[in-house]
Parts: C-alpha cells; sequence; structure tokens
C-alpha cells in the first residue's frame, strides 16, 4: 500500500458554468519520494495539490495518508506541511516564532521547541537569523524560512505550491537544490507543483504531467522526456520538431521529399501521413556517413548561452536543431546548405 | 511657481477656516479672569466633580463599547473577507447605517428593545443597565471599527496566512488571536480611538437616554457658564487630536499601515 493515495479524484466547481478541474485523477505515492505535479496554469495540478492540503474538498474520490483516509479531515488535522508561492509567514513573528509556530499549536515544551527551532535553522543555514522579522529577509531567505515552519511539525507529507516561482533564477537553481537534498535527507514524502519543467525533471523521482484535468503521463524524469506518452507530453517536456511525413514503408518516412529510416515500426500504411517528432538535440550539424541525412537550408541561429540553436528550412518545413556551444564551433552561414543527420532511433511516430 | 503660489493660497485659507474659530475659542477660554489671560476658566472646569464623575463614566463607557465591538466585528469582518466575499457590499452598505439615521429614532428603537426581556427571558431587561448606552454607542462605532478592519484585512493576504496556520494545525480561534489580530493591530488601534472619541463627544444619545456622560455634562456646562464651555470644547478638541495623535504615532512603527490608519 503507497503512502500517498489519491484514488479516482476529480474535482467540480459548481455554480452556473460548471467547470470540472480534476478528472479521475488516480496517483500511488511512496514513502520518501518526490513527485511533481507538471503542467500549465489551469491543469489541475494546484486543485490536487490543495486537496491533499485539504483546502478543498475532492467532489469525488478518496485520499489516503499512511493508510488513514483523510478526504474529510479538516486541514489542520492532516499533519501535512505546505509551502506557499507568496511565502505566507507571519509578518508580525520573527523568523523563531515563525518556525515554532506548528510546535507552539502541538504544545511542546520550550526546550523541545527551541531545540527543533535551533535544527531547522541551521538545516537551512540561516542560524543567526532567528530574531529577523520576515520584512528584512530575502526571498530567497523567506522561502527557506518556510520551509523550515513546514517541516518542523515533521509533517507525514510536505507540499510545495510553485515555491519558486516568485525568486530570480540563479536563487531559483540553488534553493531547488537544498530543497531536494533537505527532502532527501529527512526522507520525506513530497508533493511539487510547477510548470517549469527543468525544476520538474532536474528535482524529481516521478513526474506527472497534467493537461486540462488529466494526468497525461506518469513516470520518471527520464520517461517522460525520452518516452513521451501522448502529443501533448512531447510537445511540452523539453523542445520538439513536430513534423509531417508519408509513410513508405514499415521503416521508411518520406519528408520534404528526402527518405528517412525509423527504427521503430510503423503501425500507418504506406502512402498515410503521420506526425513524427524529433529531439533538436538528436539532430547533428554533420553528416557522419551513418544514419539519415537531411538536406536543409540554415534560416536562423539563436545563441542560447549553453546551447546554440540553428534554425532550418526543408522544403516547407522548418524544424530545429541544438548543438553544445563551443568557442571552437564552426556553425553555418544563414541562408546557407546544410547537411543534417540523425540516427533512425532519434525519429518518433506519434500518430 | 505660480501654481506653487495657488497652492499654498488655498492651504492658508483653509487652515484659516479651521484655525480662527479654534483660536478665538482658546483665546476666550483664558480670559475667565478680567483683563488678564488665566487658566481660571479650566480651573473651574478641572475642579468640579461633575467633571470627573462624567468624563470617567464616559470613559467607562468607551472602553465596554470598543471592546465588545472589537470582539464582534473583527471575526465578522474576518469571515466575510475569507469564506463569504459577496455579502462584502452588504456589510458596507450595512456600516452606513448610523450616517443615515437620526440618533433619535437609534435611541427610542433602541429602548423599545430593551425594555424587554433579552434572550428570550434568559436575561431581564436591559434597559437601565450600562448594556443600553454600550449597544447604542457599538452602532456608532460600526463604521469605524468595520471599515478599519476591513481596510487591514485587505493589507494582509487573508487567505494564505490563513491557510499557512491551518496547515500547520492551527483552529479557528488561534488563527483570530495569534495570526489575524496582531497584524491588524494599527488597523484596530485607530479603530478603537475613532470609537473613543466619538464616544467621549457623543450628546444625543447620551441626554436622551439620559445618562450621566460627557456629552450632556458638556451641554450642561455651556447653557451655565461663560468661560467654561470654551475651556470644555478646548480640552474636547486635545483629546480628539491626541487621540489621532497616538494612531500616526503607532502607524509609524509599521510603515505600510500607517498610510491605512490615516485614512479613516
Amino acid at each position: 500500500m503507497a503512502f500517498l493515495e489519491l484514488t479516482h479524484i476529480r474535482k467540480e466547481f459548481g455554480g452556473a458554468n460548471k467547470a470540472v478541474a480534476v478528472r479521475d485523477f488516480n496517483l500511488q505515492v511512496q514513502k520518501g519520494e518526490f513527485v511533481s505535479f507538471l503542467g500549465t496554469s489551469g491543469c489541475g495540478k494546484t486543485t490536487t495539490l490543495r486537496m491533499i492540503a485539504g483546502f478543498e474538498t475532492p467532489t469525488q474520490g478518496t485520499i489516503t495518508i499512511n493508510g488513514k483516509d483523510v478526504t474529510s479531515v479538516p486541514p489542520n488535522k492532516r499533519n501535512v506541511g505546505m509551502v506557499f508561492q507568496s511565502y505566507a509567514l507571519f509578518p508580525h513573528m520573527s523568523v523563531s516564532d515563525n518556525i515554532a509556530f506548528g510546535l507552539k499549536i502541538a504544545r511542546q515544551s520550550s526546550s523541545d521547541m527551541k531545540q527543533r527551532v535551533g535544527e531547522m535553522l541551521q538545516l537551512i543555514g540561516l542560524e543567526q537569523m532567528g530574531s529577523r522579522y520576515p520584512h528584512q529577509l530575502s526571498g530567497g531567505q523567506q522561502q527557506r524560512v518556510a520551509l523550515a515552519r513546514a517541516i518542523a511539525i515533521r509533517p507525514q507529507v510536505l507540499l510545495l505550491d510553485e515555491p519558486l516561482s516568485a525568486l530570480d533564477a540563479k536563487i531559483r537553481v540553488s534553493l531547488r537544490e537544498e530543497i531536494r537534498a533537505i527532502q532527501k535527507r529527512l526522507n520525506i514524502t513530497t508533493i511539487y507543483v510547477t510548470h517549469d519543467q527543468e525544476e520538474a525533471l532536474s528535482l524529481s523521482d516521478r513526474v506527472v504531467v497534467m493537461n486540462a484535468g488529466n494526468i497525461e503521463q506518469v513516470g520518471t524524469p527520464f520517461e517522460i522526456y525520452n518516452f513521451p506518452a501522448t502529443p501533448f507530453v512531447a510537445s511540452f517536456v523539453g523542445t520538439l520538431n513536430q513534423l509531417k511525413a508519408t509513410v513508405g514503408d514499415a521503416h521508411t518516412i518520406v519528408f520534404e521529399g528526402q527518405t528517412l529510416q525509423v527504427a521503430e515500426p510503423i503501425a500507418q500504411k504506406p502512402g498515410e501521413v503521420v506526425d513524427i517528432a524529433i529531439r533538436p538535440e538528436m539532430i547533428l550539424l554533420t553528416h557522419t556517413g551513418q544514419g539519415n541525412a537531411l538536406k536543409a537550408r540554415v534560416t536562423e541561429i539563436t545563441f542560447l548561452g549553453a546551447v546554440v540553436r540553428v534554425q532550418l528550412k526543408a522544403g516547407q518545413t522548418v524544424f530545429d536543431l541544438d548543438v553544445f556551444n563551443n568557442p571552437n564551433l564552426k556553425l553555418p552561414e544563414v541562408g546557407s546548405e546544410a547537411t543534417v543527420s540523425f540516427a533512425p532511433e532519434a525519429v518518433r511516430v506519434m500518430g | 511657481m505660480r501654481q506653487k503660489l495657488w497652492s499654498w493660497l488655498w492651504v492658508v485659507l483653509g487652515a484659516l477656516y479651521f484655525v480662527v474659530p479654534l483660536y478665538a475659542t482658546a483665546d476666550f477660554s483664558l480670559r475667565a479672569q478680567k483683563g488678564v489671560l488665566s487658566l481660571r476658566a479650566y480651573e473651574n472646569v478641572f475642579k468640579d466633580p461633575k467633571f470627573a464623575e462624567s468624563f470617567l463614566f464616559s470613559l467607562q463607557m468607551a472602553v465596554l463599547t470598543i471592546l465588545v465591538s472589537l470582539i464582534l466585528i473583527v471575526p465578522t469582518a474576518y469571515w466575510v473577507q475569507l469564506r463569504l466575499p459577496k455579502l462584502r457590499r452588504v456589510m458596507e452598505f450595512l456600516t452606513l447605517f448610523p450616517f443615515v439615521v437620526p440618533a433619535v429614532v437609534l435611541a427610542f428603537g433602541l429602548i423599545r428593545i430593551y425594555s424587554r426581556p433579552q434572550l428570550g427571558g434568559l436575561l431581564p431587561p436591559l434597559l437601565n443597565t450600562p448594556a443600553l448606552l454600550v449597544a447604542s454607542y457599538m452602532v456608532l462605532a460600526l463604521p469605524y471599527v468595520y471599515r478599519a478592519t476591513d481596510t487591514g484585512l485587505r493589507a494582509i493576504d487573508v487567505h494564505t496566512l490563513t491557510e499557512a496556520a491551518q496547515s500547520l494545525g492551527a483552529g479557528w480561534a488561534t488563527i483570530l488571536f495569534r495570526v489575524i489580530f496582531p497584524n491588524l493591530r494599527v488597523a484596530l488601534l485607530s479603530g478603537a480611538f475613532l470609537t473613543f472619541a466619538t464616544v467621549m463627544g457623543e450628546f444625543t444619545l447620551a441626554s436622551l437616554l439620559v445618562k450621566p456622560a460627557f456629552g450632556p455634562y458638556m451641554q450642561l456646562l455651556a447653557s451655565s457658564k461663560v468661560y467654561e464651555p470654551s475651556a470644555i470644547a478646548v480640552i474636547s478638541f486635545s483629546l480628539t487630536w491626541a487621540c489621532i495623535g497616538i494612531i500616526q504615532l503607532v502607524g509609524r512603527r509599521s510603515p505600510g499601515q500607517a498610510q491605512l490608519a490615516a485614512t479613516k
């Protein structure tokens, strides 16, 4: 039996325009697992998180934590720690008091509380800031205090609702690593809601990709990225070239007049038009002699830092190619003809 | 440059409109002794036992009004903000009533209600207890306290703070007293001081209900003495200004909240 189970969860918002926010959500999370809910705004990820926390009640379905059915248990009795996007620190209390808040409610002895607060401050690396007030801290520090406050009560499940969205890029990266390190160390079951793929992919044991209230795919970051189950996942996670081609035979397609080999067997019949997908980083600028060769014209080159994105046009179709940045890189000129190559395994037939 | 000159002109004119009568009153109050500027009028006022009596009575009424108002209105405002946003309009409308309904109507209505046994027979008629006056004053204080609280609540993210507290195990009482009230400190104080100023100076209800309050006392003096009423007026003004001053002072400690306090 999983530690956290959501079974047939459905959430409708009533009223004149009935909206279904979450449809038939099923998930089993093991103890100590870090699971991300990934999707765009309005896909239902935050609503589901709030149902786990108890701030929303499911229209149908059950939620079980550690074997106990908590579907109708009020939020203050679930022992679930929550970290909000807006930090939600109590402005009139110092950092230490904020962290001790949950402990005070649980009526712990003051020596126990002091010890626990000390532990937490050390965990988040803010030992000297105990007597500061939230408005005296930076965003990243505030969020760390919010995390400490949620963890101090030793929650069964830790919920994070886009905790890093309000912070700038550099802090986001360092803080998310900290969060993951703390989570691993304490082995707390964690649900993390985000619309940022990088966060989801880099932090999670598993990712739940959601779209319009439905789960599109549940899998490890590797699986989600390399073996997307649905067109939505393929196009949402990472960048993807989506092309149309005609089926030649079980292992061949014709794309813009050029014949290409496909490793996975194609179910469609010859002559049918199929959607195919290729990741930009799977296409190489040089022709190795093996695999597929594709002739195209270079239309644009964009420098993205670590990656250089080359946009090419074959016939009427535009597609991207990603190559790692390298000062010694010899990039083709815009407007020139180039031959790019990719392995037959890189082609995914979407249907 | 011309613009500035005109602005200053209007400021000065406006100031004069207020300051001149005040100055005249203050000046008059200092002339109790013939030919000399003295504080004789003030001495007489402070020596009068009725002054202390009525002042203390109104003080008690004010404190009671503030306490009961806070306990009743703050949770209501909180709940409306949190769960019943549609009722906001209704509440705002309701809080305008005390400005619209004449005090006489209010007084007689309250007398009628309070002359009957209260709470379905549990309590005897509360007509001759302070409860009647406090209840009346609460109605008068309603606009100030409600609006002060509402503005204070809007400045803090009530929803998220409540949810954060809940996720940490807090019940409603804890949330109200440990999370909400402390963050409304300035707003509540400003509402309290406005109530205080209102109650201290209130005349109509106190005199209609025949209570020994400060307002009727001032009126009594005005009809029987010459210089003392001016002294009382100055004292009364000073009291109100002191209240506003304290609101500003307290508000200064929390920068955002000073603006809120000032808008009351």
